[in-house]
């Protein structure tokens, strides 16, 4: 059916703005990609074209890697974000059960302060924070970041596995607590096995929250053994005025992957959850 | 209605004199506060504490690693003399303002966009959130080097189009500063809002749009009188969400500027960084850091109020 006129009209009325937000959204990583594979006699010369290569080099991705502690900080982020994350699931769930199925005094109250929570910024809590961990002793450990991510994420998750929760049909807990079925046991047997999607969701998120945190990762850890990705590429890949851009957008390009994958892996569940985290609540 | 089975839990209760404690767990009260009672007290001691605990901070002298001791308003009135701090104001309103301003119109746009039927539309849609999924610091870096005074990829393709050497400094220019780190907030967060508001446009029943067409309603017309009040409560609810975050915003003016030049973008977050974390006063920045609460607290309710209706 498509003649040669809608074709047309198909072009200009999709691709082009389409085309337009495609290009401005992902040039910045092809131009990571290619300054990261192309030597430095290529980088800083300003006679070349600078959107195409012609030796490209794998010395950057080398460069990191031995020189520098990447391999650590990409292990620490992802013990980092995955601690965080499962503590914050867990809690999460603590929450969001009792505020979705039972009814109790305080409950719309608690239900506000969690939300109000979720959306209070870092900078206004980042430094008393950073003092509350000198005295407890945490500079520089990971415990640290794993112990303060989940003041973002806990709520976050609390607020949307809330709005997952009541999608639930409640039939099967109903008829668990006939048969006798104590609260406890309705929640784990038969309630939580049915909310899988949400946690996908809501882990989804909180994970990629948890990878692009940078203020409390900056103030807390120090030490090049315990920086995150984020922190150790700004603090250590930008020595004083010299730039090593080569590295740095390998760094930036290799840090961005995990967080990259698992969203390709799971974005129906992570536009789902972005729609519904915001829209239903 | 749904049938609940309290009764017969409590009437079965009643007789007995002890009361077993699996039947006091089972009560929704009590399994609620139980089930609540870690996640709230976690809370509480590291958001709650902290909030009290920055309140009184900021009416401290309170160098790094010094006892602190009691001061009152200074820090506020001190806050208050200082120019830089004015300008920090000034520029956390313009950025906020002209960032969400774009983000809106362009999320809008990118939206429309998106809400027609072509091929490869999942892969077009996962494709443009990536500015908003990798993590911002990273993103920012590369922005940094496009941007680079000596380097820029930006300018070499402008200057490839007709632009005279050597190109602006985008920046190393106060104005330019700021209109760039707007640009790559704006980059990086209307995604957010073109995704969000495609699902709240793929709600509208398509009837009201035949409906307006039958009617003579042309596509402008459509699109004002349809489309638009029906997103409205999607368009306020991320418009909110989306102010909160900038207004407070911190890692893309660290990485980019680090607040300057000459605190050009110097925001509420990087200079109470700067003042607590750089020069050791944590009472002066807690104060700083602090003078964000009151614009933000009513956003925060307004929008909590706003979820909690819907």
């Amino acid at each position: 059916m498509v003649t040669g006129r809608s074709r047309a009209e198909q072009v200009v009325r999709v691709w082009l703005p389409v085309g337009f937000f495609l290009v401005v959204a992902l040039f910045p990583f092809y131009w990571m990609a290619i300054t990261s594979i192309k030597p430095n006699s290529e980088l800083y010369n300003r006679q070349l074209m600078p959107l195409l290569i012609r030796n490209p080099t794998l010395k950057h991705y080398i460069d990191l890697l031995s020189q520098t502690h990447f391999l650590l900080w990409t292990w620490n982020t992802m013990l980092v974000a995955v601690t965080s994350t499962a503590i914050s699931l867990v809690l999460g769930v603590m929450l969001a059960y009792p505020l979705a199925r039972m009814r109790f005094a305080g409950a719309g109250l608690i239900a506000m302060t969690v939300a109000a929570i979720y959306l209070v910024p870092q900078p206004l809590l980042f430094i008393p924070l950073a003092d509350l961990i000198n005295r407890l002793d945490l500079g520089n450990t990971l415990t640290a970041v794993i112990l303060t991510y989940p003041t973002m994420l806990v709520p976050f998750c609390a607020w949307l596995l809330l709005g997952y929760f009541k999608t639930v049909p409640m039939e099967l807990e109903e008829a668990a607590r006939i048969d006798g079925a104590s609260r406890l046991q309705t929640m784990r047997r038969i309630f939580l096995p049915l909310c899988v999607p949400g946690f996908i969701s809501a882990g989804i998120f909180a994970f990629t929250l948890s990878q692009n945190e940078f203020l409390y990762a900056l103030i807390f850890l120090t030490k090049s053994a315990v920086r995150t990705v984020p922190v150790g590429v700004i603090a250590e890949l930008i020595r004083g005025d010299v730039f090593y851009w080569g590295q740095l957008m390998a760094g930036a390009l290799l840090g961005s992957i995990p967080v990259a994958l698992i969203y390709s892996f799971f974005v129906e569940h992570y536009v789902a959850g972005l729609t519904s985290g915001s829209v239903k609540g | 209605m749904t049938i609940r089975s309290e009764p017969f839990a409590a009437v079965a209760a009643l007789p007995r004199r002890s009361v077993s404690i699996g039947a006091w767990l089972d009560r929704q009260g009590v399994f609620s506060w139980l089930m609540m009672a870690v996640p709230l007290l976690f809370l509480a001691g590291f958001v709650g504490y902290p909030f009290v605990y920055g309140i009184l901070l900021s009416l401290q002298d309170r160098p790094v690693a010094k006892a602190g001791h009691f001061i009152g308003l200074d820090n506020f009135i001190k806050d208050f003399h200082d120019p830089i701090f004015w300008r920090v104001a000034v520029n956390t309103f313009v950025y906020t303002g002209a960032a969400t301003l774009l983000k809106m119109v362009g999320g809008l746009g990118l939206a429309l966009a998106m809400n027609q039927d072509f091929r490869m539309k999942n892969l077009v849609r996962a494709l443009l959130l990536l500015p908003f999924i990798v993590p911002t610091v990273l993103s920012t870096v590369a922005w940094l080097w496009m941007l680079d005074p000596a380097f820029s990829v930006v300018n070499r393709l402008l200057i490839g189009l007709g632009l005279p050497r050597p190109g602006p400094s985008w920046l190393g220019n106060p104005a330019l500063a700021m209109f760039s780190i707007i640009m790559i907030n704006t980059w990086r967060g209307l995604p957010f809002y073109g995704i969000t508001l495609l699902a709240g446009l793929q709600t509208v029943p398509p009837e009201l749009y035949e409906a307006a067409t039958i009617d003579g309603a042309g596509g402008w017309q459509r699109f004002r009188y349809v489309t638009l009040p029906l997103l409205k409560p999607i368009i306020l609810i991320v418009t909110l969400f989306s102010v909160i975050f900038t207004f407070a915003d911190f890692q893309l003016v660290y990485v980019l500027t680090h607040g300057g030049p000459q605190n050009a973008t110097q925001l509420f977050a990087t200079y109470a960084f700067d003042i607590a974390m750089g020069a050791g006063q944590l009472g002066l920045g807690a104060s700083v850091a602090l003078t964000m609460l009151p614009a933000l607290a009513l956003l925060i309710v307004a929008l909590t109020l706003y979820l909690r209706r819907t």
